[in-house]
């Protein structure tokens, strides 16, 4: 399949503009079609399922009546989307009495007809590491990052399907497809407490500050993470002097495809990556120089 | 309307509450077990004894960050965040006070932005969540950092279908109060009190 239909979910209209701006430029280099959803409404998060369990599946299921027609894979690249629309998906397709009653509610008729997706998953497997590594014109090389998953992603496993729950691969193989070093730990599905950053902060701060050190402990100098609520939390609650960058996978692909729009992507951050960036240019172009 | 506490919360998160036989799997891998009163193992106890006015005032309910964790590696398959948020819903409908006031304010509002503008606006749901909670100060920086790179657009976005988004949340709430008048309540614009 070479077209999706994109579901690029609230946080990358705001706080994860530069998560959006890489999907699509990665997407553009990649040469597959990437439609956004028209129309499409908010999910509910993590909000509606502490209220309502029919709402909390009745908005997403709005938004895959919307999809149907269309007929593409249904692309999530925010973790909370994926899980509320999978579950969504996943009610429809096996619980015959609540998709009565969400067919009543949203107005519509479930065909089943269109897969939801992560976009880890549509990247590194839909579309290929082989093709991914064809386009890699300036490995990231030097750069040691873990792989971060967090939890919304691979769990319940039941629901989401995604590769094994307590140990998963496809970012370190990304990443090592990308040039950089993926460093081993323990802890890429443990928690950061994104659901709690604002309402409970000092716990949501306890759990990102724990995450970073294990990170550093295990050698690495970045986290890459493919939600936006692990990235701002994991980037606003971090304390103390050296701090660690975090990077959506995406903005890695671009920056290795040697994509000029890259470069208005680390402005956004709120922890400066570009130091730690202009250490894998030196290096590469020591590669070069000895070359 | 006769069922007792865990049939209700059984019925609710639709999971099998009665399975649990204490391994504590759930609470030795939970993230924020540590924060916590009980933990979600003694949380699952408590429901299962009827202990129902303890366990809707826990702090605990409300402290969960939703990350399934204890789920995934429960032995009998339950999903204890699920029946987490069943308790939640338990506790907002029968007008118990939240031990965590902020939590269930934040998503009262965060759900009233998208019922009105049928997606999220981060600068309106933010000012009101610190309006309400009167948590002016905090953080003031990152918030201002935020504005400043252009990642809190001050207009919202909203789409031409927001009236059928505001009649899902209608008819949600409509349809689980008539399938069990014991199980939630849904307007996200009620008080909290």
């Amino acid at each position: 399949m070479n077209a999706y239909t994109y579901y690029p979910g609230c946080s990358l209209e705001s706080t994860a503009c530069e998560y959006d701006a890489s999907v699509r430029a990665v997407f553009q280099a990649l040469e597959v079609e990437l439609h956004e959803l028209e129309e499409w409404n908010c999910c509910g998060a993590s909000s509606a399922h502490s209220v309502n369990p029919l709402l909390a599946l009745a908005l997403p299921a709005r938004n895959l009546a919307l999809a149907q027609p269309i007929g593409y894979d249904l692309v999530m690249p925010c973790a909370a989307c994926f899980n509320r629309h999978k579950s969504a998906d996943h009610a429809l397709r096996h619980d015959p009495e609540r998709r009565k009653e969400l067919e009543e509610i949203v107005g519509f008729t479930y065909q089943g007809n269109v897969a939801v997706r992560p976009l880890l998953e549509v990247l590194t497997v839909g579309v290929g590491f082989e093709r991914i590594g064809e386009r890699v014109t300036r490995p990231l090389e030097g750069l040691k990052a873990v792989g971060y998953y967090g939890c919304l992603l691979v769990r319940p496993p039941d629901v989401t399907q995604f590769e094994n729950p307590e140990n998963p691969s496809l970012m370190n193989q990304l990443l090592e497809t990308l040039g950089a070093k993926a460093v081993e730990w323990s802890y890429a599905t443990e928690c950061c407490g994104g659901g709690l950053s604002l309402t409970k902060s000092s716990v949501a701060a306890r759990l990102v500050n724990r995450l970073a050190e294990r990170a550093r402990e295990a050698g690495a100098e970045a986290i890459v993470t493919s939600c936006p609520l692990c990235q701002i939390n994991l980037e606003m609650r971090q304390s103390g002097k050296q701090k660690m960058p975090v990077f959506y996978f995406t903005e890695l692909m671009g920056l290795a495809f040697g994509l000029p729009e890259a470069e208005a992507w680390w402005s956004k951050h709120l922890i400066e990556p570009r130091p730690l960036l202009a250490e894998i240019k030196s290096l590469r172009r020591a590669m070069v120089g000895r070359g | 309307m006769s069922l007792n506490f865990h049939e209700q919360i059984a019925k609710v998160s639709n999971q099998s509450i009665l399975l649990c036989y204490h391994c504590h799997k759930c609470t030795a891998g939970c993230p924020v077990a540590a924060e916590m009163e009980y933990g979600p193992d003694r949380i699952l106890r408590m429901v299962q004894l009827g202990e129902r006015e303890r366990v809707l005032k826990s702090r605990d309910i409300w402290l969960c960050a939703a990350c399934e964790t204890c789920g995934a590696r429960c032995p009998n398959h339950i999903n204890v965040a699920k029946v987490i948020d069943a308790l939640r819903m338990e506790a907002l409908r029968s007008g118990v006070t939240p031990a965590e006031p902020d939590a269930a304010k934040f998503h009262k509002l965060f759900l009233f932005v998208v019922q009105t503008l049928g997606r999220s606006h981060e600068a309106s749901l933010l000012i009101a969540y610190k309006l309400w909670t009167l948590n002016l100060l905090a953080d003031m920086d990152s918030g201002l950092q935020l504005f400043l790179k252009g990642k809190v657009p001050v207009l919202p976005k909203t789409i031409k279908g927001r009236g059928q988004v505001k009649r899902i949340f209608v008819k949600s709430a409509e349809a689980v109060a008539k399938r069990a008048p014991s199980s939630a309540n849904l307007a996200p614009a009620q008080e909290v009190q």
